[in-house]
């Protein structure tokens, strides 16, 4: 249609956010009431000038170098993270449903890892198989009967939710090694505050700019004991890791050297760090790098990133690593199907976040009902980040079902499945104006003695019309989450 | 807070791009403007000199015409003395110290390369060269006033500055001895007006004109331009303001930080400062400038490198940088 929009004013007046649960209208039978200052400030623009202020904010980000990067053919493509600029909101109440859940989460998880890697008590007590743990790729026999402060393991955890078609948070997996995108939770927020000042205006919105301190506060606990001012650093993997700005990004909110291996040596089992004035001592390190990378020694020897010996420093407790060596084993899609469990087993709750209802194929009976409703379900390889080797049944060709039946016969212990949930969607700019886009939340927790759950966290937003794949690396974007103040629940 | 010796050696390499970069710039803007002979032609290929780059150039293009310099010097992504390599390193250099510098100065460095990076594939024009050349120049200069206005005064600024004044000096003699060397074209023209315009040439390129001016109201000679180049203690670009600066700057390390290293690279700024102070111009005029310009570029290449092995680590790889003087 050429013809133009009679008037402008009324912006949300045509948005239909279809069968979903709606991130700033709510759903049928829950209204997003929190939001109502929200959606009438929005309708009031003109589109026009909220696609102005979207480009402002993009041009802004790409300035600044908040990117990562991506690898075409031959080169490093610096990109950003697309943003939209309508933000996701959730009430005070929501949120600290949710942040119980998380810390609770954590809570077990932090348990289970403590128990592997010592008495076992779990496998013993057959509520998780233990060839799932101990024939685990990420389970670490350098860390059996080793002690760690606090008995913490995951220091800094993402835990991927998503909403349901009834507005149900679910937990859809664990990140329990190196999360990334806080930087963006907190980048952001600036850039909502500097292209969309009015919007925010008098809305009680917490803050998610304390991160770095807080962050700070735990490296600084998990120091090793009687040191008086514990020296922090940010391994990282160097310039050409994707997420390089993130390094950069929380360095500087610690106020921390970044680091990378080859600015690291371990000198009678203590690290240190090489500077303008000769070698200097190291207690805590905030590793942005894969446990097989940490130390050629004792992992990987092919890898030039990590630091020769810096295992032994840490098994003899002369330097903190977070997170712990180990973690990955509690970060494994097949050991997430049995978090609820673990609640229950070490903490005697019930969870507080349901998990997505999913099947663990290696046990016969769930490889059958996956084979039997393979066109329904949604199937994941364990061992997979990214979004990659995923089949989502509904979406798929007659072909790609018979090469996912292949694949879960032939390995069906790489599998786990899953309904399809229909994600929330949260209005977005889009060329064709604003359209419900789905979206998933990723909150981050940290813990040092205690637990710390930032108030908001990553939105993803898929951004082509009608995919639930909101991954960054296939080609999603990300939204301001905005985690209203307390009062009226 | 600790300075990482690679990242001390990455604020050292970021500041002489930058200041290399202004360098280049404004002496392609003169050579287009002021560097003529009294046909009107100028001679590009001093510039390829100056740089020695003529292995380089020549494997590229046949002959020093103003296109091909003129491209090789700007846009051109092979060649390592280009303004476009040169803050392709410099960004790259100011994007490992993100954590370090200030957000305000790789806000500008990562707008500035790209904008030149957009700008290669298109040619410019030579009547626009003059203006490009003045904006990259603004560039340069503003990277410069962000830098003094916001990075924060520790260590780091240092050897920011240590990079910057080792730059400055070090382009200051080259400029001189290419005057010397190309510019001139018989021992007969010495005092002529086209002699005399090319040392017009060169103090417009260190930007010294109007300064040398209010010292030398009346008279140019190879000896006032030399000698204000060389020794003239009020202005920005001469080599012994120059190494006065990392002579202080180098004091201040080892003082305030208590820095261990680094006496080696002191003795020899030492000895290079008392060779400047101890002879005049035209001592040094008479005894063969090319000689003594080569003297002081041995000095400040020992100063460099006892500098890097003081404090950048000697078994550290080092950082971006592609061309070595």
């Amino acid at each position: 249609m050429s013809v133009p929009e009679a008037k402008p004013t009324d912006l949300l007046s045509s948005y239909d956010p279809g069968p979903y649960h709606d991130e700033l209208f709510g759903g049928r039978d829950c209204p997003a009431d929190h939001a109502a200052l929200i959606r009438q400030r929005l309708s009031g623009l003109d589109f026009e000038e909220l696609r102005r202020r979207a480009q402002d904010a993009e041009r802004e980000l790409y300035n600044l170098g908040i990117t990562f990067l991506v690898y075409s053919d031959k080169e490093a493509v610096d990109r950003i993270l697309p943003f939209d600029i309508i933000p996701r909101v959730i009430s005070a109440a929501e949120w600290s449903h949710l942040e119980a859940g998380v810390k609770q989460r954590v809570a077990a998880l932090n348990l289970f890892l403590h128990d592997i890697y010592h008495d076992q008590k779990i496998l013993k007590d057959g509520v998780v198989p233990r060839d799932l743990v101990e024939r685990n790729a990420n389970f670490r026999p350098q860390m059996v009967g080793l002690d760690v402060p606090f008995d913490t393991y995951i220091h800094i955890m993402g835990t991927d939710l998503v909403r349901d078609r009834q507005g149900t948070f679910r937990v859809l997996e664990d990140n329990g090694r190196v999360p990334s995108g806080v930087s963006y939770v907190v980048e952001n927020r600036h850039m909502m505050q500097r292209v969309f000042p009015d919007l925010m205006q008098d809305i009680g919105i917490r803050p998610v700019d304390n991160y770095g301190h807080k962050l700070l506060e735990a490296m600084m606990e998990i120091a090793p004991q009687g040191v008086v001012d514990p020296q922090v650093v940010l391994l990282s993997p160097g310039s050409y890791n994707s997420a390089y700005f993130e390094h950069i990004f929380l360095a500087r909110e610690m106020g921390v050297p970044l680091v990378e291996g080859r600015d690291l040596v371990v000198e009678n089992d203590r690290v240190y760090m090489k500077t303008t004035n000769g070698l200097a001592p190291v207690h805590s390190i905030y590793r942005r790098l894969d446990d097989a990378f940490l130390d050629p020694r004792a992992f990987n020897p092919d890898s030039l990133l990590g630091v020769p010996g810096i295992l032994e420093a840490y098994r003899k407790g002369n330097v903190a690593l977070a997170n712990a060596i180990g973690t990955g084993v509690a970060d494994d899609k097949a050991v997430y199907c049995y978090v609820p469990r673990m609640i229950k087993y070490y903490l005697d709750q019930e969870p507080i976040i349901p998990n997505v209802d999913t099947r663990i194929c290696r046990e016969p009976d769930a490889l059958q009902y996956t084979l039997d409703h393979l066109a329904d379900l949604v199937v994941k390889p364990v061992g997979e980040a990214g979004g990659y080797g995923i089949t989502i049944g509904p979406r798929a060709s007659r072909a790609e079902l018979e090469e996912c039946r292949a694949k879960l016969l032939a390995d069906p212990a790489n599998y786990i499945s899953q309904p399809v949930v229909d994600l929330s969607v949260c209005p977005t700019v889009t060329d064709d104006g604003i359209e419900p886009r789905h979206v998933d939340l990723r909150p981050f927790a940290i813990t040092g003695r205690s637990t710390w759950v930032l108030p908001g966290g990553l939105s993803r937003v898929a951004l082509k019309k009608g995919t639930l794949i909101v991954n960054s690396s296939q080609g999603g974007g990300s939204k301001d989450t905005w985690v209203l103040e307390g009062g009226a629940a | 807070m600790n300075l990482l010796a690679r990242y001390a050696e990455c604020i050292f390499w970021m500041a002489r791009y930058m200041e290399r970069a202004e360098n280049l710039a404004r002496i392609l803007d003169v050579h287009e403007t002021f560097a003529r002979d009294t046909r009107g032609a100028t001679n590009w290929f001093s510039i390829v000199q100056l740089n020695a780059d003529e292995k380089d150039f020549f494997s590229r293009h046949d002959r020093p015409t103003a296109e091909a310099v003129i491209h090789y010097y700007m846009f051109d992504p092979q060649a390592p003395n280009s303004l476009l390599s040169m803050l392709r390193m410099a960004r790259e250099n100011a994007r490992t110290l993100r954590p370090w510098i200030s957000t305000e100065m790789w806000t500008q460095i990562n707008v500035f390369h790209k904008k030149l990076q957009e700008m290669s594939a298109r040619d410019v024009p030579m009547p626009n060269l003059s203006k490009v050349c003045t904006w990259i120049k603004e560039e340069c200069q503003t990277h410069t006033g962000i830098t003094e206005g916001t990075f924060y005064r520790d260590q780091g600024w240092y050897f920011y500055q240590l990079g910057k004044y080792i730059e400055r000096a070090d382009q200051t003699t080259r400029l001189l001895d290419i005057k010397y060397h190309t510019l001139l074209p018989s021992p007969m023209e010495v005092g002529s007006t086209l002699d005399i315009s090319q040392w017009m040439t060169v103090l417009r390129c260190t930007a010294g004109y109007h300064a040398f001016r209010r010292v030398y109201p009346r008279g140019m000679t190879p000896a006032t331009v030399a000698g204000f180049m060389l020794f003239n203690e009020g202005f920005p670009r001469s080599v012994v303001m120059c190494v006065r600066q990392i002579d202080g700057v180098l004091t201040r390390l080892r003082s305030r930080y208590e820095l261990r290293g680094g006496s080696a690279a002191m003795e020899r700024v030492d000895e290079l400062l008392a060779g400047l102070l101890s002879r005049p111009i035209e001592g040094v005029l008479r005894d063969g400038l090319h000689e003594y310009l080569d003297w002081i570029q041995l000095q400040m290449n020992g100063v460099t490198n006892e500098i890097g092995q003081a404090f950048f680590g000697l078994d550290a790889p080092l950082a971006v940088t592609e061309q070595s003087q």
